[in-house]
């Protein structure tokens, strides 16, 4: 027998239970259609009357007119809905960090300034109460990415519905990540300053200087890994070096965390020297070298378009204007939130002031889906609702991108139509009740 | 009368270890040596005063002081005579800024402002008898701590000052300043004036104590300490003596002088004085172009340095891109600060303060009088006006009889490019600056007497280190002469030797970067002697000279030299240069002001045809027009005319009233007062910052009003400020008059400095919610206390005055700036914005509050006020929170984002706020949450960022819909208001506009050309010789609450990173 779904979310009434009770959904088996959605599938295609087709968690078909067995499947109408590829949160503490003033709840960064050989998976907490806030705006997939003072450690990327990390990993240590050195004199400020009053200083040291001694240490330390990984046979093992091996085989990509035009050109030495794919992480400044990221096949992260401009000079909209330039150079960019107020729960905000200020809808889009998919080495296996990739799908009453319209009412992992209540959700039922109030509109 | 037993003679530097002055009441070790440094100067041009030059005239000094000045005096029988003809006379400089002869400060005790990782230090470690506050230092005296320091006399001497006022620069209070003079005599003799002066300043200098951390709070401290010796006068017996306010009350009726040091902190003293009948005399900084009317407002004589920016070595695009236009211009526009306060009629006086050296002195006076400062208001500004200002022009700032002989000798004009100061008399006592290379220079005849016979050269002696020497050829030659010995060595030249240069040929470049100031022309271009060169050393004796030396063998030989012919005394021809070019002053001193051609007018405004978003009954009206007039809204309604109006075309576009943020910490110069748990008494007003770029960035984002809380560093925080962003206007005209004011509490973790780390814990109190609740009590239960001494005293008061009797016994309780606000609180005058997070802390403030007769009037930041909200609408509060912030700290844990929504429809009033200067340009946006997150309508969440807060801020009269009467600040955008894509087109305020997105575009590329301008004379700078230093990132210090991250960019620093309270 045909069963139909009607995705209504406020049919989720679930009593005041603890997030605890919230169970990662069971594995898909059989056939599973979407239907009659307007479908943007990441690649900057948008199919009208759309049909997705999974089977075994997998999207089998996807397109206009797709014929549905009158067999025993599911079938969920989607009528007047938009539906998404699962978004991807591409740089993000999630799972390291639950409370970020309290020191016990920070598994974020570890001691010391040469730790490739960390990895932030081993930390990720499938129980922290922060992924299914993620869930409820759209975000399926994250990049768990360590923090350091230099080179952090590996991250790899999660699914947000799982039991515990290993069934959490979707691609694991792929990216190593460096914190460049900032390559700037630090500020001397007396105190209260005004404007324009009291000279600067200059620095005691010359950073820039400083910062490139660190980085050539770094390339050092490269070539003894090449130079080792070479080797049949080592008279000892060496695990910082056994980390990178992905690196020089491109099994990993180099993630640099750099924002000034200086760091950036820094950071080209690894693509130049050591052939590696790099990615920028933060790029705020990225826009001025467009061209050359373009070159070096340099793919960028932007970490957080809702910031104040660099410069008091600067355009007033630059950083929501940076994506629109990285775009149109050709850059393969991926946009992040890693706002510590709001956890990553504003990403498809974030992409949708980038379209606002020069992306297309589309694009924007494709800066937390296809594109995050395409600079984390997943894009086979998601990013877009494209065949053969896992049912990682999102379903919004309305633009996704736009908070005004995004009610995100299902979600899908690898099929698994996921339960998205979370703690808010939670505690605002419990106090709905507690004042007897009725929603107008569903979570 | 003292004597002066020993003068130096003409032509010999002063040696004060071999003859010491005596006084009377010191004995003598040797003979008795009278003297009375009598001098006639004669056929001298000699300048009294800044207007009156006389010729051909003749000073008499005796004693240390000027007996005569004139045109034909006789000469008296015993002075000796001092022929000045073709010299020049001026009175020696005083500079009023000085810590001559002062011990540094040396900084005591631990206490955190210096070392953040210290524990703060609540307490004063000053011992002894003085006030609370360690800062106060009004017991200071200079006099006590004077010294003579020759080393340091020496260098002021040399740029022309004779007389200093001298003052310890340590502490808010810093006590007396002293009259001295530069003479390096006994102190006894050279103090001019003990008590000359008293001095204030916005730095703690070396006090550790944590009390007052910002500005805000150093200006409370300056207002109660105020009221305190006020009341003092009176001997309270509860305080005992308390020598820091006997001493502030001594030292009232002497000339108050400020140090500032920036325009909006000169504003900031003056405002200070002007509260308590007080005319500071201000020392200014850098940047008072900036702000040249504001300046003139302040009715203050100014004393004004002469330091500079240096220009930056920007080269490289990438190290210029993050030195910004504001430094630049800066730069470019420092050097014309005094001629500002020259043009603007502002009474000023100049220092040497500040310069990085005194040898700097005079190259940056030079470079004032470059960029328009006159000569005569120089000559001015370091004589008359310092003298006047101190009440010492009956002994310095003029040359007339009964002054004292403080005096400059030059040779020429003053302020021509080649004088020099030859002699600095202070006192009556010669100091040689200079020995007048001009007097030397002329042609000689030399002769060389040695076994191999006589011969004789010519010598063309240019100045004191240059000749050029010749016989039949000319010879390769060196030549040094100090006033009395003689040095001559030469040789043959050889071929390859060319003719040497001398320093008078040299760039003026060159010469002047030898320290500065007349005189030290360079040396040492010439070439290298061979060694056996012929060697010539030998003594003046005025116009012939006379020596030995050896010869290219090594054989000894005798020679003279005789004047053939003096030099000609060249006039100077150095051309007064121009002005130089200089950018446009704009309001603010920011990218993105305007000059003064551009200023942004009120104007009649109709916006036709738009949905309006009115925020009143009629709710969202479509196609329906907008009319502001006179900066009100006049008319909303459908075809709408008005001739005088600028009409927009509003079609497809959406009108709201202007975004109010309740909870903002742009604009301001500090924050946080930390350094109590109560500090009521400090006032974001005090502080304002118009030079916030954060203004118009926020402008861009609709934002029409903000309210600039206090920090959320202790329990009762500091008064609050509503502005309103008129983008270019100054701090006082920033703010929203004629509404009730507000101030911040705090609740939680930051109170309790939950999140600090310091090292053996937090020991200010409160540590706990429960202390939180007893500092609340115990702070109401003083302010009632408070409340009623003062009631009794007026009743009391108006008894007597009723019975006509005198009050003159009845004494007046302490005015307590900190019980005073809180008194307000209680009489309904002040309303409390409370930050507070979970329900067990907010339940507990409104129980205080209930107990001690006050409403909390808003909860602000309020993210469990979903918990108790039915019990915030039972006391009465208001709600402003933020839309879906959590889990940055753990009294957040349980924050949501249906927060908003379940209080609203439990019936508070709701608004939603930033606390955070980016995301107050997308407040619109976080309104809209409110609807995603808990499906209030959109007209609702829309109150939520402009009717709310009007609400709670109790402006509503005023602001925050589209109501006919209201201001005009009003917001055009491009899309519906609560989208992601909406973007402000306009954002006006009182109906001009003050962001334009057009005119935005325009501007970006205004900055660009201004930049590369600016980069380009920087480099033109840096090619041209001059020095610079690295180009230094301009950094900006952003002031936040203190609770939470932010993502500020590469160049912002929070201020809570420098500054640890």
């Amino acid at each position: 027998m045909r069963k139909i779904f009607i995705a209504i979310s406020a049919l989720f009434m679930i009593a005041a239970n603890a997030q605890e009770t919230v169970l990662p959904a069971k594995e898909q088996k059989g056939l599973l259609f979407i239907k009659n959605a307007t479908i943007h599938v990441g690649n900057g295609k948008v199919i009208e009357n759309g049909t997705i087709k999974i089977k075994d968690g997998k999207i089998e078909e996807v397109g206009a007119n797709l014929p549905i067995p009158m067999d025993d499947v599911k079938v969920f109408d989607m009528k007047g809905k938009h539906v998404y590829p699962g978004l991807i949160l591409p740089t993000s503490t999630l799972g390291l960090v639950e409370i970020s003033s309290v020191r016990a709840t920070q598994d974020s960064r570890e001691i010391g300034d040469m730790n490739p050989n960390v990895r932030a998976l081993v930390a990720y907490n499938t129980d922290s109460k922060v992924i299914n806030t993620l869930r409820s705006n759209g975000v399926l997939l994250a990049n768990v990415v360590p923090q350091g003072s230099f080179v952090a450690g590996s991250s790899s990327v999660v699914q947000l519905d799982a039991w515990n990390w290993e069934d959490a990993a979707y691609k694991t240590d792929a990216g190593i990540h460096v914190y460049m050195p900032s390559l700037m004199p630090r500020p001397s400020f007396g105190r209260f300053g005004g404007g324009g009053g009291g000279g600067p200083q200059a620095p005691q040291v010359d950073p820039v200087k400083e910062g490139l001694e660190k980085i050539e240490g770094l390339k050092s330390f490269f070539k003894e890994a090449k130079a080792y990984h070479a080797e049949t046979a080592h008279e000892e093992t060496n695990l910082k070096f056994e980390a990178v091996k992905g690196l020089f085989n491109k099994g990993q990509k180099l993630y640099v965390h750099a924002n000034t035009v200086k760091q950036t050109l820094v950071a080209l030495d690894f693509v130049k020297e050591f052939g590696f794919e790099v990615v920028l992480v933060g790029g705020s400044e990225s826009y001025q070298v467009a061209d050359l990221l373009k070159q070096n096949n340099v793919s960028v992260i932007l970490q957080q378009p809702h910031s104040l401009p660099t410069g008091q000079d600067d355009d007033v909209d630059q950083p929501y204007k940076t994506a629109a330039a990285l775009q149109k150079a050709g850059v393969l960019f991926a946009i992040s939130d890693d706002d510590p107020q709001t956890r990553g729960r504003n990403l498809p905000f974030n992409a949708g002031t980038a379209a606002a200020y020069g992306l297309s809808k589309e694009e924007a889009l494709a800066a937390i889906s296809l594109n995050a998919a395409k600079i984390m080495g997943v894009a086979d296996k998601t990013g877009s609702i494209e065949v053969g990739k896992d049912a990682n799908i999102v379903v919004s009453e309305g633009d996704l991108l736009d908070m005004r319209t995004s009610n995100v009412t299902d979600a899908f992992i690898q099929g698994r139509k996921i339960d998205l209540t979370d703690k808010h959700k939670l505690l605002n039922e419990k106090y709905e009740q507690k004042y007897e109030l009725k929603t107008k509109k569903g979570f | 009368m003292r004597k002066l037993k020993r003068l130096a003679g003409a032509g010999l530097l002063l040696l004060l270890a071999n003859v010491s002055i005596s006084q009377p009441t010191f004995p003598e070790n040797g003979v008795a040596d009278p003297r009375h440094g009598h001098f006639a100067f004669t056929n001298a041009t000699i300048v009294k005063d800044a207007g009156t030059t006389i010729t051909n005239a003749t000073m008499v000094v005796k004693d240390g002081k000027i007996v005569a000045v004139g045109s034909g005096l006789k000469i008296p029988a015993g002075a000796v005579e001092v022929d000045c003809k073709g010299k020049y006379i001026y009175p020696s400089f005083i500079d009023v800024y000085a810590d001559y002869g002062i011990p540094q400060p040396q900084r005591t005790g631990g206490g955190g402002q210096f070392n953040p990782s210290q524990q703060p230090q609540l307490e004063t470690a000053t011992k002894g008898a003085y006030g609370w506050n360690q800062a106060i230092k009004s017991d200071a005296e200079a006099y006590r701590m004077f010294a003579v320091d020759d080393a340091k006399a020496k260098p002021l001497r040399e740029a022309g000052f004779g007389t200093v006022l001298t003052h310890i620069k340590d502490g808010i209070a810093r006590g007396t300043g002293a009259v001295v003079s530069l003479a390096s005599e006994k102190e006894n003799l050279v103090i001019i004036k003990e008590r000359a002066s008293a001095h204030y300043s916005f730095s703690k200098g070396t006090s550790t104590q944590s009390y007052p951390g910002s500005m805000m709070g150093m200006i409370a401290l300056l207002r109660q300490t105020y009221l305190d010796a006020q009341w003092y006068k009176n001997k309270p017996a509860a305080e005992g003596l308390n020598l820091s306010l006997k001493a502030w009350n001594e030292t009232q009726d002497l000339p108050q002088i400020f140090e500032a040091g920036d325009k909006w902190n000169n504003l900031r003293a003056d405002r200070i004085g002007d509260e308590f009948g007080v005319q500071y005399i201000i020392k200014a900084g850098q940047n008072e172009y900036q702000r040249i009317k504001e300046m003139k407002g302040t009715n203050a004589t100014f004393i004004l340095p002469l330091n500079y920016p240096q220009a930056q070595d920007v080269e490289d695009p990438n190290d210029a891109r993050f030195v910004s236009l504001q430094d630049m211009k800066h730069w470019e526009m420092a050097p014309a600060n005094a001629a500002a306060f020259e043009k603007a009629g502002i009474p000023f006086c100049l220092t040497t303060a500040d310069l990085r050296s005194v040898n700097q002195f005079w190259a940056n006076l030079r470079k004032a009088m470059e960029y328009g400062l006159s000569e005569n208001k120089v000559m001015e500004a370091l004589t008359k006006t310092p003298a006047i200002t101190l009440g010492i022009y009956d002994k310095v700032g003029s040359l007339e009889a009964g002054k004292l002989g403080n005096f400059l000798i030059a040779n020429g004009p003053l302020f021509n490019e080649k004088t020099i100061i030859l002699q600095n008399w202070v006192q009556g006592i010669k100091y040689t600056v200079k020995e007048d290379a001009a007097s030397v220079a002329g042609t000689y005849s030399l002769t060389v007497t040695s076994l191999s016979g006589k011969e004789t050269y010519t010598l063309d002696v240019k100045n004191a280190s240059a000749v050029t020497m010749f016989a039949k050829d000319t010879l390769n030659s060196k030549f040094s002469f100090d006033g009395k010995l003689v040095k001559i060595s030469y040789a043959p030249m050889t071929r390859r030797q060319r003719p040497v240069m001398n320093p008078g040929q040299m760039p003026d470049s060159v010469r002047r970067t030898g320290g500065g100031f007349p005189g030290r022309g360079g040396s040492g271009m010439e070439q290298a002697l061979p060694v056996t060169a012929t060697r010539l050393s030998g003594v003046s004796n005025g116009t012939e000279w006379n020596g030995t030396g050896t010869d290219s063998l090594g054989n000894p030989l005798t020679w003279t030299a005789s004047l053939v012919k003096a030099a000609e005394a060249k006039t100077d021809s150095v051309k007064k240069k121009d002005v130089p070019a200089l950018g446009k002053i704009v309001y603010p001193f920011e990218p993105f002001g305007w000059d003064e051609s551009q200023q942004p007018k009120q104007e009649n405004i109709l916006i036709r045809n738009a949905t309006v978003w009115t925020n009143e009954k009629e709710g969202v009206l479509q196609n329906t027009d907008v009319l502001i007039k006179n900066g009100k809204i006049a008319a909303v309604g459908k075809n709408l005319t008005e001739a005088t109006a600028r009409v927009i075309d509003g079609t497809g576009k959406h009108v709201t009233a202007g975004i109010i943020d309740e909870h903002s910490h742009i604009a301001a110069a500090s924050i946080n007062e930390g350094g109590q748990s109560v500090t009521s008494e400090v006032r974001i007003a005090d502080n304002l910052n118009p030079d916030d770029i954060n203004i118009y960035r926020q402008l861009s984002g609709g934002v029409t009003t903000s309210h600039i809380l206090h920090g959320s560093a202790n329990v009762i925080g500091g008064q609050t400020q509503l502005i309103k962003l008129r983008w270019g206007a100054n701090d006082d005209d920033l703010k929203l008059k004629g509404w009730p004011g507000q101030i911040k509490f705090a609740l939680g973790e930051n109170v309790k400095r939950s999140n600090f780390s310091i090292p053996g814990g937090n020991n200010r109190y409160p540590d706990t919610r429960m202390g939180v609740e007893q500092v609340l009590i115990d702070a109401f239960t003083r302010a009632k206390d408070y409340q009623q001494d003062w009631k009794e005293y007026n009743t009391a008061k108006e008894k007597l005055i009723k019975e006509k009797k005198s009050t003159a016994s009845l004494l007046a309780p302490r005015r307590d700036l900190e019980l005073e606000a809180l008194v307000e609180i209680l009489e309904k005058k002040r309303f409390i914005t409370c930050h507070s997070y979970v329900q067990s802390e907010i339940n507990g403030a409104m129980e205080v509050a209930n107990k001690m007769g006050y409403t909390v009037n808003t909860f602000t930041h309020i993210l469990e006020g979903y918990k108790v909200a039915d019990k915030m609408k039972k006391h009465g509060s208001f709600a402003s929170t933020f839309s879906d912030w959590w889990a940055y700290k753990m009294e957040v844990e349980d924050a949501i984002p249906y927060n908003a929504a379940i209080m609203q429809k439990v019936g508070l009033t709701v608004a939603i706020n930033s606390d955070d200067a980016e995301m107050a340009r997308r407040l619109n946006h976080e309104a809209a949450k409110i609807v995603k997150y808990g499906g209030v309508t959109e007209e609702e969440a829309l109150k939520m960022v402009t009717l709310n807060p009007a609400i709670m801020l109790h402006v509503d009269d005023k602001v925050g819909s589209l109501k006919v009467g209201k201001d005009g600040d009003v917001v055009l955008w491009s899309d519906h208001p609560l989208s992601i894509y909406a973007k402000s087109l306009y954002t006006i305020v009182d109906g001009t506009i003050y962001f334009d997105r057009q005119k935005d575009e325009q501007l970006q590329k205004e900055i660009d050309m201004e930049r590369l301008r600016l980069v380009r004379k920087m480099n033109g700078e840096k090619r041209s010789g001059a020095p610079t230093i690295p180009a230094q990132p301009s950094y900006q210090i952003m002031h936040t609450c203190s609770d939470h991250g932010h993502s500020h960019g590469l160049l912002v620093i929070d201020a809570d990173d420098i500054t640890n309270e």
